[in-house]
């Protein structure tokens, strides 16, 4: 990274302090890994939640109390009685021995909960485990860390299980059903994204062969509050994650194109300055951002009348053509096709023609 | 998705409302549909908070649970829906019957239809049913007698759900997407009052603006079954606290007015949808698929009324292999028969070369051929002219949307001229029947996506099941293990 890169995002980030990832906005970085804008905030770690609200495109991302209450709950419950009901279904999904009874309490050391010191006792806690000085079997909240665009970022795995044969296991707990063996695909997918960020925080502090490409998750099982525990391959996700935590690494191509002194310092900059320097950043809008990104929706604004606004298939299948206005303009034979664009324009004209002739 | 669908979304977002892709309905719409507008709660199982529900407008009967922990009001609220919904189920068998086939089998004239906002809706109706089919009516933990039977019912809607072409259980936005394509991206169509504004905004009102406004869940609360975080937060959280603090009568009014709020938009937005669907007259092939409903649902009555257990909770290896080939026999059966009933369907195949339409320019109506017996057999030859860009092969077999039960294959193409041979169809005299072969200047499509006896692989008898799939199934009966599951 050249010397002026981390200057340059201090710099457009302004004196706010630096917004901290979480294991759910670290695995969103995959979601839509073109986008220099995104990639650009985040690795300044700007507050995006507060930058739309203040260009009035505020995110649509409530949590209901209800969700969080449960989800706390039911984590409570699956630990509860020096995690009986875990050890018990880990024993059947991971095949731990029974004798293997131990655990680490990391949420705080010592009633010191900061965050350097958790990690700390977080990394010496693992190593041991994984070198074998210390039985151990399972690690309560330990505090991981992991280097996002050049920024520590700390995460939180809700337990971290340690098999027998050296291999450690991230045990994922989550409130939502697994009904006769089925759970929602948008969830588990979720889930799975998150575990993934774990499973690499940890293999770069341990290697990759001390921990298990296989997560643990564990559910309430049909209607009930009883757990239930499934293990879920992650490789797939941590290529695409590492994928993306490389380029954000490489940040400084994207920030070099920026102009000197760019900033989004929401304390003294008014929304049309915040709006004309978003600008400069190339975002690349598609609708699924709406479920993933605070920026989605001043994106969105953006990107009206783009064919990708309107999501990848459609976009495709108007031949590619950036803009609706073009497509159609091509289409209906109201403009000359560019020789890149002839294919697609051929395409349009015939859909447009059987369309309009159909058509009432 | 299709070029002709995408082609639509371009030109709604350049025209400001949505061009319709459909010219007939696909679905059998009932006269008296049961609406169905369900809530939960957030965070937990598929537990009920509220729902809107009834075949009246004006009338609807509106249902909710004061505190959805609570198992005895779960219940509850499952016995006061099971009334409804099963009442309205026993009034189908009672509209009469029918005798079809060489059995002389009997099928009831209707059957139950039941529309709800959207796919999620749709999964809480299967899950609602899951959690309620296996329950007991006597012994610990018992239940209205009511509500096993309302599960097994759900569980009915859920399951018909699954089948192409069904029009037992309908998504609002699944049935206005399937006509009407809009200036957004299918992502924001799932929200119903989007879709709807796009479709048929307020008068005055552009439609994106409208589709804008129906984003914002203070104006538009969400079709369900999800509530707004914020409403759960501010409003619905406090009003379940001053019922968990015994002062019911005053949560009880509370409730009902607040919940009433999120459901009522909804509902209106429901017999808009419907009003607006029925504006479309149906495809000739609806009526089939709705017997297909109709018979379904005689069987399962049938079964019901005689104590027939639930539906187990996995289907055993055949019966799951045996669905799936049914399934993808109906889909392919629906895809051919909308287009066939449908122009601006058969559109989509035009544009992939599978269909084409033209005119008639060179009719051959006397033209004799030698038959494999080695017969002169009467095989009229035509030439069709047509602007599409058929990408189709000689020797393919073709049916036309006007002269359905003709087959045609093609004998060759020469640029925009498909020659074609009359296969049948022409009545029994040795020359063709007047009007069983094209005429000249006649415009015509031909398609080469119909609907046809699919050949399906041999699959086992249940108890044949192979040792790779698990054995033979043990015969399904429920226990007391499905009757006893908790439900926290």
């Amino acid at each position: 990274m050249p010397d002026d890169t981390p200057h340059r995002l201090h710099q457009l980030r302004g004196s706010a302090p630096a917004k901290r990832h979480n294991a759910r906005t670290v695995a969103a970085l995959t979601g839509n890994p073109g986008c220099a804008r995104r990639a650009v905030l985040d690795a300044a770690g700007v507050d995006k939640d507060a930058l739309a609200k203040q260009i009035g495109f505020p995110a649509k991302f409530g949590q209901s109390q209800f969700a969080i209450t449960r989800g706390n709950s039911f984590e409570a419950q699956v630990k509860a009685n020096g995690y009986a009901e875990l050890l018990r279904l880990l024993r059947e999904v991971l095949g731990l021995e029974i004798e293997e009874v131990g655990s680490t309490d990391l949420n705080d050391v010592g009633g010191n909960a900061s965050q350097e010191v958790r990690h700390t006792r977080a990394r010496q806690a693992l190593k041991a485990a994984v070198e074998g000085r210390e039985p151990l079997t399972f690690l309560d909240h330990p505090l991981l860390s992991l280097d996002v665009g050049g920024n520590i970022v700390y995460l939180e795995p809700d337990l971290v299980a340690f098999h027998h044969d050296g291999v450690l296991h991230v045990v994922e707990i989550k409130s939502f059903a697994i009904i006769d063996d089925q759970a929602g695909g948008s969830k588990v997918a979720a889930a799975a994204r998150q575990s993934a960020v774990y499973v690499l925080a940890l293999r770069r502090l341990l290697g990759d062969d001390k921990v298990s490409h296989d997560v643990v998750l564990v559910c309430p099982k049909d209607f009930s509050n009883q757990p239930t525990a499934v293990k879920i391959d992650v490789r797939k996700q941590l290529i695409t994650l590492d994928h993306q935590l490389t380029r954000l690494a490489r940040i400084d191509n994207l920030v070099e194109q920026l102009p000197n002194g760019l900033s989004l310092d929401l304390a003294t900059h008014t929304p049309d300055e915040l709006v004309s320097a978003l600008s400069i950043m190339e975002a690349r809008y598609a609708p699924s951002c709406l479920n993933s990104c605070e920026m989605a929706y001043f994106c969105r604004h953006e990107a009206a009348g783009c064919t990708s606004a309107l999501g990848t298939t459609v976009r495709e299948e108007l031949g590619g053509v950036e803009y609706v206005t073009r497509a159609l303009d091509l289409a209906q034979g109201k403009a000359v096709a560019s020789v890149e664009e002839e294919e697609a324009a051929a395409m349009l004209r015939i859909t447009a023609q059987i369309y309009g002739s159909v058509a009432a | 998705m299709s070029a002709i669908s995408s082609y639509a979304r371009a030109l709604a977002v350049d025209g400001g409302r949505a061009y319709p892709i459909a010219t007939r309905r696909h679905l059998h719409l009932s006269d008296h549909p049961l609406a169905f507008v369900p809530l939960t709660m957030a965070g937990e199982a598929n537990a009920p908070l509220a729902a809107m529900i009834g075949t009246d407008r004006d009338n609807p009967t509106m249902l909710f649970v004061p505190q959805p922990r609570n198992r005895t009001l779960r219940f509850a609220f499952a016995d006061q829906l099971a009334t409804i919904v099963l009442k309205y189920i026993e009034d189908c068998p009672r509209q009469g019957v029918e005798t079809y086939g060489k059995e002389g089998k009997v099928r009831y004239l209707d059957a139950p239809q039941m529309l709800v906002p959207n796919p999620a809706g749709a999964a809480f109706v299967r899950l609602f049913g899951r959690s309620t089919r296996f329950r007991r009516t006597t012994g610990e933990y018992a239940v209205s007698p009511q509500v096993p039977l309302l599960g097994r019912w759900l569980t009915w809607f859920g399951e018909r759900s699954e089948h192409p072409g069904s029009s037992a259980l309908v998504a609002m936005t699944s049935a206005l997407g399937r006509h009407w394509a809009t200036g957004q991206s299918a992502m924001e169509d799932a929200n119903l009052a989007a879709l709807l504004a796009w479709i048929d905004p307020p008068a005055g009102v552009a439609a994106t603006d409208a589709a804008r406004e129906a984003e914002d869940p203070t104006i538009w609360p969400p079709a369900g079954p999800s509530t707004d975080p914020t409403f759960d937060n501010e409003i619905l959280a406090p009003a379940i606290r001053l019922y968990d603090e015994g002062k019911h009568e005053r949560a009880l009014a509370v409730l009902e007015r607040d919940l009433r709020s999120q459901l009522e938009p909804t509902w209106r937005l429901m017999w808009q949808a419907i009003d607006l669907l029925r504006t479309l007259p149906p495809g000739d092939t609806v009526p089939v698929r709705w017997t297909n409903d109709r018979t379904d649902f005689t069987g399962y009555h049938t079964y019901v009324s005689g104590g027939g257990f639930p539906q187990a909770r996995r289907d055993g290896a055949v019966a799951a292999a045996r669905r799936l080939q049914r399934l993808e026999r109906e889909q392919n059966e629906y895809d051919a028969t909308c287009a066939l009933d449908d122009p601006l369907v058969m559109a989509s195949f035009r544009v992939t070369g599978e269909a084409f339409a033209g005119t008639v320019v060179e009719v051959e109506a006397d033209r004799k051929i030698l038959s494999d017996k080695g017969r002169r057999v009467l095989r009229p030859r035509v030439v069709v002219r047509t602007g599409d860009p058929v990408q189709l092969l000689a020797a393919t077999k073709l049916r036309s949307p006007s002269r359905p039960k003709q087959d045609v294959t093609i004998l060759s193409i020469n640029g925009d001229r498909v020659g074609l041979q009359i296969e049948n169809g022409m009545g029994r005299a040795g020359t063709a029947a007047p009007g069983t072969v094209p005429t000249l200047g006649e415009e015509l499509t031909y398609t080469s996506v119909f609907p046809e006896s699919m050949r399906s692989p041999e699959l086992p008898a249940p108890e044949d099941t192979p040792w790779t799939h698990g054995g033979p199934p043990k015969p399904y009966t429920p226990t007391d293990d499905d009757a006893r599951e908790v439900w926290e």
